[in-house]
C-alpha cells in the first residue's frame, strides 16, 4: 500500500509481542522499537495515507504534515528515553501498557478524521491508567479509578461534540474548528479534560504523583500534549484560550510552591508549563503556533528528564515527600547534575531547550501587545524557577540533611544512560535550536540569542533566586497535602451523597418500618381471634367516634383480654360454613 | 565525585559561593547597559526592569500562594482517608 507504517501500528502491534519475551532480548526489542519508528518517520511523504472506507466515512490513520510530523519526532524520541529508563523493569504490564500508549498518542497526533482520532483517545486513557494500577498499593488503585472515571466523562463530552459536529457539518474530518456552536464547546470540553485545564485539571496531579517510578515519566509527556496537539489543530487563535492559559500558568505555580511530594510539585508544574501552550495556541498566530510546538517539544524532554530524577530518587529511598528528603547531593551526585539540567531547561535558562522555546511564545504575546499577558507570561517565567528550578533540586538534594545516603551505584545504569540522553537532548536543543526549529510547522524568523534577552532573562532569574533565599524560611515544607478540584469528586460527593441519603435513608427506614413490622404485627395479632379482633376494631371506631369514659373502659379490658378463649369450632361446622359460601358463590356465579 | 563533594562543604567555598551569587548579580545589572535593547513596550526597556519584575514577581507569588495555602488549600495528609 505505502511505503511506510503507521506509527501507531508500530507500537501497539509491537506491543504485543513484549509479553512474550524476556531479559536481554526484551530489553533490546524494546529499546529498538521506537529507533524502527524514528526511521519510519523519516520515511514519510506528506499528505494523507492508510484510509479506510467505512460505511459513507472516509477513515484517515496518517495524515502527515508539518504540524503532526514534530509532535510524531518528539513522541517516538520520548518513547525512545522511556524505553531506556525502564529496561531493567520487570512488571511486563507496564512495559505493554506504556508501549500502547505511547503508540495511541502517535495514532491521535496523525488522526485525519474525528473517528480515528476517538478510538486512540479512548486507548490512551485505558493503557495510561494501567501505568497508575501497575504500583498497586491503595491509594494508586483507587486514584486509578479516579482518573479512569474523569477521562471516561472527558472521553464522553467529545463523542458528543464529535457527533453533533458531524451531524451539523456532514464531514467528519478534523481540521481547525473554532469556537462557534455547540458542537465546538463539547469537542474543546472533552480536549480540555485531557490538556488538564482547570478545573478539569485535579486528574493529573492527583494520579501521576501515585503512578510507579517508570509509569510517571511516560504519562507525563502523551496525555497533555496530544491534548495541546489537537488544541493547536482545532482551536488556534481561540481568545478564550489566552486567558485559560495564563490561569493555568499561575495556577500551576500557586500548587507548586505548596506541594511537599516531589513528584506532585512536578505534575503540577506540567499543568503550569501546558499553560504556556494554551496561550500560545489562543494567541494562534505563526510565530506563537511555532512556539506552542517547540515549547512542547522541549517540555516533554526537561519533564521526562525531571521525572526521570525524581524516580531516580524514589527507587533509591522509596520516599517522595520532600520533607523526608534533603542531602541527597552527598551520595547522588550524577542524579543532581541532571536534575539540574532538566531544572535549568525548564526554567528558560541560557543554552537549555527552554530558553529558546519559551521565549518564543512570551515573545509573540509581545508582538500581538497583549500587555497583561506578556507581563503575567514574565511573572510565570520567574516562578516556574521558583517551585520547578530552584525548588525541586533545592529541597531534594541539599536543604536539611535528611540523613539518607542510597548508593547511586545500585541506580540500575539504564536510567542514568536514559538521563543522560535526555540531558543531552536538552542541552542541544538550547545551544543549536535550529535543529529544532526546521521541525516547526511555519519558517522560523525568531533569534533566540541576542545579547539583550540572553541579560534580561538571566536578569529574572537570578533575582528570582534571590527572592527564593530571602524568603526560604517562608517556604518551609509542611507535612500537607493540596486542596484541589478533586475535592468535589473526593469530598464534595460524599457530603451531596450524605445531604440526599437522609432523606431516602428516613423513608426506608419508615417503608422498612411499616411493611416489616406493623403489617405482619397486625396480621398476627388479627389471626389469634378473629372474631374477638374485629370486635376490637369496631369496638374501636365506635368509642373514638361516639366517646363515653364507661365505653372506653370496657374497650381496654377487651383490648388486655385478647385473644381471650378462642372459640374452638368442629371441622363439621367449619366444613358447613364452607360449603353455604361456596353455593352463595355459585349462584351469584350463574346468575 | 566524593572529593569535589567535601570541597564544596568547606564552609569557606561556600561562602565563596555566596559571593559569586551576589557578584553575577551586580554585573548583570551593570551587563544591561552594553547589550542593545529591543523590547516590545517601552517602559520594559527601563534599566533594571527584569530584575525588579522578577523579584517582585517572586515575593508576590510567594506571599500569595502562603496566605492562600494557611487560610485554605493546605490540609492535613490524612484528609481524604
Amino acid at each position: 500500500m505505502t511505503s511506510f507504517l503507521p506509527p501507531a501500528l508500530i507500537f501497539i502491534a509491537g506491543a504485543a509481542l513484549i509479553p512474550f519475551l524476556n531479559g536481554r532480548l526484551r530489553q533490546a526489542y524494546i529499546i529498538l522499537l521506537p529507533c524502527f519508528a524514528f526511521l519510519n518517520l523519516l520515511n514519510m511523504p506528506e499528505g494523507n495515507s492508510w484510509i479506510l472506507h467505512l460505511w459513507e466515512y472516509q477513515l484517515t490513520f496518517v495524515r502527515v504534515d508539518k504540524l503532526s510530523m514534530v509532535f510524531a519526532y518528539i513522541f517516538v524520541i520520548m518513547a525512545f528515553a522511556g524505553a531506556i529508563y525502564s529496561a531493567h523493569e520487570q512488571d511486563k504490564l507496564q512495559l505493554t501498557a506504556a508501549f500502547v500508549y505511547a503508540g495511541s498518542a502517535l495514532g491521535v497526533v496523525f488522526a485525519g478524521d474525528f473517528i480515528t482520532l476517538y478510538i486512540f483517545w479512548e486507548i490512551m486513557a485505558f493503557s495510561s491508567v494501567c501505568l497508575i494500577f501497575a504500583k498497586k498499593t491503595q491509594k494508586a488503585i483507587k486514584a486509578s479509578f479516579r482518573y479512569i472515571m474523569v477521562h471516561l466523562f472527558g472521553g464522553l463530552l467529545l463523542m458528543i461534540g464529535i457527533l453533533m459536529h458531524v451531524a451539523e457539518t456532514g464531514s467528519i474530518e478534523f481540521t481547525l474548528i473554532g469556537l462557534n456552536g455547540l458542537a465546538s464547546v463539547f469537542i474543546l470540553l472533552g480536549f480540555a479534560v485531557n490538556a488538564a485545564i482547570p478545573p478539569f485539571s485535579a486528574w493529573l496531579t492527583d494520579a501521576y504523583p501515585e503512578s510507579t517510578v517508570v509509569g510517571t515519566v511516560f504519562l507525563s509527556a502523551f496525555t497533555t500534549k496530544t491534548a495541546v496537539y489537537t488544541l493547536a489543530r482545532g482551536f488556534a487563535g481561540t481568545d478564550l484560550l489566552i486567558w485559560v492559559g495564563i490561569t493555568m500558568v499561575v495556577y500551576g505555580i500557586v500548587f507548586a510552591i505548596l506541594e511537599n511530594d516531589m513528584r506532585r510539585v512536578l505534575s503540577y508544574s506540567i499543568i503550569n508549563q501546558v499553560g504556556f501552550m494554551v496561550v500560545g495556541i489562543g494567541i494562534g498566530t505563526e510565530l506563537a503556533i511555532n512556539g506552542v510546538a517547540a515549547h512542547a517539544f522541549a517540555h516533554i524532554l526537561y519533564k521526562a528528564l525531571l521525572m526521570m530524577s525524581a524516580g531516580a530518587v524514589m527507587y533509591l529511598t522509596g520516599r517522595s515527600k520532600t520533607s523526608q528528603l534533603g542531602g541527597l547531593y552527598k551520595t547522588m551526585p550524577l542524579t543532581l547534575i541532571f536534575a539540574i539540567v532538566g531544572a535549568a531547561s525548564i526554567s528558560g535558562f541560557p543554552l537549555t531547550g527552554g530558553f529558546t522555546t519559551k521565549s518564543m511564545i512570551v515573545a509573540a504575546a509581545g508582538h500581538e501587545h497583549i500587555i497583561i499577558i506578556w507581563l503575567l507570561l514574565t511573572l510565570a517565567s520567574a516562578g516556574v524557577f521558583l517551585h520547578a528550578g530552584i525548588k525541586f533540586p533545592y529541597f531534594v538534594f541539599f536543604a536539611k540533611d535528611s540523613g539518607l545516603r542510597p548508593d547511586e551505584k545500585k541506580l540500575p545504569i539504564n536510567m542514568k544512560v536514559a538521563m543522560g540522553f535526555l540531558s543531552f537532548m536538552c542541552i542541544l536543543i538550547g545551544v543549536y535550536p535550529q535543529v529544532l526549529y526546521r521541525l516547526l510547522p511555519y519558517p522560523v524568523d525568531f533569534v533566540p540569542y541576542t545579547g539583550y534577552h540572553v541579560v534580561s532573562q538571566l536578569q529574572l532569574l537570578m533575582f528570582s533566586a534571590l527572592a527564593f533565599f530571602m524568603l526560604l524560611k517562608y517556604l518551609k515544607r509542611t507535612e500537607t497535602i493540596t486542596l484541589d478540584t478533586d475535592w468535589i469528586y473526593r469530598k464534595g460527593a460524599k457530603i451531596v451523597f450524605s445531604f440526599l441519603s437522609i432523606p431516602v435513608a428516613w423513608t426506608y427506614n419508615k417503608l422498612e418500618y411499616v411493611l416489616l413490622e406493623k403489617v405482619p404485627n397486625l396480621a398476627i395479632w388479627y389471626s389469634k381471634n378473629p372474631l374477638e379482633a374485629m370486635k376490637i376494631g369496631a369496638n374501636n371506631v365506635v368509642v373514638s367516634m361516639v366517646g363515653g369514659k364507661e365505653a372506653q373502659k370496657r374497650l381496654e379490658k377487651e383490648k388486655a383480654a385478647y385473644p381471650g378463649t378462642v372459640t374452638q369450632w368442629s371441622i363439621s361446622t367449619a366444613l358447613v360454613i364452607t360449603l353455604v359460601i361456596f353455593v352463595i358463590y355459585l349462584i351469584l356465579f350463574f346468575f | 565525585m566524593n572529593k569535589i563533594v567535601e570541597y564544596f562543604e568547606k564552609p569557606n567555598v561556600s561562602k565563596a559561593v555566596r559571593y559569586i551569587f551576589y557578584t553575577s548579580l551586580v554585573l548583570l545589572l551593570i551587563s544591561e547597559f552594553f547589550v542593545e535593547k529591543h523590547v516590545y513596550f517601552s517602559w520594559a526597556a527601563f534599566p533594571a526592569f527584569n530584575a525588579v519584575f522578577g523579584f517582585i514577581s517572586c515575593v508576590v507569588i510567594i506571599v500569595v500562594a502562603k496566605v492562600l495555602g494557611k487560610l485554605w488549600l493546605q490540609k492535613r495528609e490524612d484528609y481524604y482517608d
